[in-house]
């Protein structure tokens, strides 16, 4: 734990853990139990009223003061309605799923430190559950085991909405939880460590975030996907799969998904905090002016602060963007940010290991920039070269096909037309693409 | 082992409470039986033949799942290396550099069979 | 006894238990259920003995990625919901002889070479960083080789599931 020895004295290091006493460990768990479930109802207000804001109209503002209550009042509605179980269902693994999607959401946040050591009733402990030294690893392996929940939800309900609904969701999941293992890289090769106190710890000079920007921006888009929220909410595009892969469910057992939804969401903005921005450490101005802004309770308030900024972010990214379609989706996370994340891995570690041996920063520098220069443009020209080449094919390759409404057996507007691009018919694409081929018609599925 | 006891506890309380809200559920609604109610929801036309069990999805999906091990495996590589990165010196980049490449072309060759395409 | 050996044989048990579930469940996607149990208890025993990186990593590729793959394609293909009537063969008790015999070979083979020897658990053993500086000094070849191996995965994945769609280049030298 080498960065360690800079850090001032009173920030946690994974030492400080495992001796709480069993009072202490309840009543952290407790707490962490409590904030996640009031984060749920307190941001689905948010959102609803944020989102209102944004599209001019009020929100809602009836139950309680500014309607405060309202995710309470939804909570209660769920719990009095009909629990409808269909009949042709899986039923272990029908009530199962909910509770699998639930339960692993509410482990990650554990590791996630709020704040210094400070004493509580004469006890000095670090403000977060615990830690691992594999810390960050338990986040991803949740996540992975969240997966279950949506897969046997899809799967067990029997309905072709759901299923499909699941399938895509994991399928998402799974190919951003690629992206999002390879932005943590970077971060645990500067921390020299996986555990979160660790990590905050190595961020006592610079946030990650300015550090390693591009690994930052990397985990933003991937927490969108993994998020299954606009602009990726594919899996439950509501025009396509009704509700995704919980159509079926209602009730409580719909209040579990919903609420593993939202707590995953704060989870991830929680990491991106901690591994990013600096965890509970007061933004560069204030700890410069103030030197008690990162001892006590303080930095809980900083946590928070961050924590909600990234939700708001989320809900704003929601009242702006369009839902991508899924072919793009996933061309976004296999073709970019994966190769994207490796090629930046790769520098940084070079980088970073030439400056270990003791080599002049400026020129270290230098090189770099030359051979990204080299690589990026070398990557431009290829795909010039190439992609000249590609159009013309698909050009001829569309001539060929004439348009023929009737393809499938019935009529369907031609999803291809050129007002879909962007483009004034008659310019270039020459009507090139009228017409849906054959097989995605009777295909249907995607 | 005692860094494992908070998290112990908190799964049990998550899970009593997933579950507490899940057999709850069964209390507090009510109950009207409705033959249609508990068939398959389609937007109120007659429920078609389940895919389950007759139908057949993408090879796509499968696909994915493969191809997320392998990547996945990786990954898992590239943590203790980042961890102990300062420890190994210019040795330790090369190693991964190496390594890198050759699943780059395995990647390369993915892309341009088209196994990254989702038309 | 001491705790940890309790907890350790408990979850030898749980692995086990739900081994044997996963072959004699008549419902496919239980048997996958089943699997992940019997997954997760092993990570379980990791833990135990202070291998932390590799426990958790058993359950980031085994219970998140390769269940996930069996459950893509019993998905994919066909997962009759209910008991389905193949999943059991006439040969069972042949099958249960062969994996009894198989079991008390490993175990025999176990017993044999090690018998009594111990080794103590050291906390922080099994840590990443020792991982690290293990696989990336000690064990550079098979780590080198193993990216072959990963290579050779993917080209076989492609090359199962993909031979009728190539990309746009294959498919014009294909027609």
């Amino acid at each position: 734990m080498s960065p360690l020895a800079a850090a001032p004295a009173a920030d946690p290091t994974l030492q400080d853990f495992g001796k709480d006493p069993w009072w202490l460990i309840g009543g952290k768990v407790l707490v962490i139990f409590v904030f996640l479930v009031l984060t749920v109802l307190i941001s689905m207000w948010v959102e609803r009223r944020v989102i209102g804001r944004m599209q001019l109209r009020v929100g809602p503002n009836r139950h309680g003061p500014f309607g405060l209550l309202q995710g309470l009042a939804d909570g209660v509605k769920l719990a009095l309605k009909e629990d409808i179980v269909p009949r042709q269902v899986d039923k272990v693994v029908f009530v199962l799923a909910p509770i699998l999607s639930a339960v692993p959401a509410f482990i990650s946040f554990i590791i996630i430190p709020f704040g210094p050591n400070v004493s509580v009733f004469g006890h000095q402990t670090a403000l977060q559950g615990t830690d691992l030294p594999v810390a960050v690893l338990l986040v991803l392996a949740m996540s992975s085991i969240g997966v279950y929940g949506i897969v046997l939800a899809g799967w067990s309900s029997m309905s072709p909405y759901s299923l499909l609904g699941g399938l895509r969701s994991s399928a998402q999941v799974i190919s951003y939880e690629i992206a999002m293992g390879l932005s943590f890289v970077a971060v645990f090769l500067f921390a020299g460590s996986m555990s979160t106190s660790d990590i905050v710890a190595a961020q006592h000079d610079t946030w990650f975030a300015v550090l390693l920007f591009p690994s930052f921006v990397v985990y933003v888009i991937t927490m969108m996907g993994e998020s299954n929220r606009i602009p990726f909410d594919l899996p439950e595009g509501e025009g396509e799969l009704v509700g995704g892969f919980h159509t079926e469910y209602s009730s409580l057992k719909f209040a579990m998904f919903f609420l593993a939804e939202y707590i995953n969401l704060a989870t991830l903005s929680a990491l991106a905090t901690t591994l990013f921005l600096g965890g509970w450490r007061a933004p560069a101005p204030i700890s410069t002016v103030w030197a008690g802004a990162n001892s006590g309770w303080w930095p809980v308030l900083w946590f928070m602060v961050k924590l909600w900024l990234f939700i708001f972010f989320f809900i704003w990214l929601r009242g702006s963007l369009p839902r991508v379609r899924y072919d793009q989706l996933m061309k976004l996370g296999w073709k970019i940010l994966m190769p994207f994340s490796l090629g930046w891995i790769l520098l940084v570690a070079a980088i970073r290991a030439f400056k270990n041996e003791g080599y002049d920063m400026q020129q270290i520098t230098i090189v770099t920039v030359v051979v990204a220069a080299a690589i990026l443009g070398g990557t431009i020209l290829w795909e010039m070269l190439r992609g000249g080449e590609g159009e013309e094919g698909a050009a001829a390759e569309a001539g060929a096909a004439p348009a023929d409404p009737f393809a499938g057996g019935f009529p369907v507007p031609p999803l291809d037309a050129p007002h879909y691009h962007g483009r004034t018919a008659g310019t270039g694409a020459r009507a090139a693409t009228i017409g849906t081929r054959s097989e995605e018609v009777t295909r249907g599925t995607h | 082992m005692d860094l494992y006891v908070p998290i112990i506890v908190l799964g049990v309380l998550a899970f009593a409470f997933a579950a507490g809200s899940v057999a709850m559920a069964a209390v507090t609604g009510p109950k009207r039986w409705n033959r249609a109610k508990l068939e398959a929801y389609e937007c109120g036309i007659e429920p078609t033949p389940q895919p389950v069990g007759g139908g057949r999805f993408p090879i796509k999906y499968y696909l994915t799942a493969m191809l997320f091990i392998v990547f996945d495996i990786e990954i898992i590589f590239l943590y203790p290396w980042a961890v102990a990165f300062d420890r190994l010196g210019i040795f330790g980049l090369v190693e991964m550099v190496l390594f890198i490449l050759t699943v780059l072309v395995a990647y390369a060759y993915i892309w341009r069979r088209g196994g990254l395409e989702w038309d | 006894m001491t705790g940890q050996e309790i907890v350790f044989a408990l979850l030898g048990a749980v692995a086990v238990g739900s081994g044997i579930m996963v072959v004699t469940t008549r419902q496919l996607v239980h048997a996958a259920l089943w699997l992940v149990l019997s997954f997760g208890a092993l990570a379980g025993m990791y833990l135990v003995l202070t291998a932390e990186f590799v426990a958790w990593v058993q359950v980031l590729i085994y219970v998140g990625a390769i269940v996930v793959l069996l459950l893509f394609g019993i998905m994919l293909t066909r997962a009759p919901i209910g008991t389905a009537p193949d999943l059991d063969s006439g040969n069972r008790w042949i099958a249960a002889a062969v994996a009894v015999a198989t079991a008390a070979l490993l175990v025999t083979v176990v017993v044999m070479g090690f018998g009594d020897a111990k080794m103590p658990l050291e906390a922080g053993g099994g840590s990443a960083e020792a991982l690290g500086s293990a696989v990336f000094r000690t064990w550079v070849l098979p780590f080198e080789v193993l990216s072959v191996l990963l290579l050779s995965a993917l080209v076989g994945a492609i090359v199962l599931s993909r031979t009728d769609i190539g990309g746009a280049r294959s498919r014009g030298k294909g027609d």
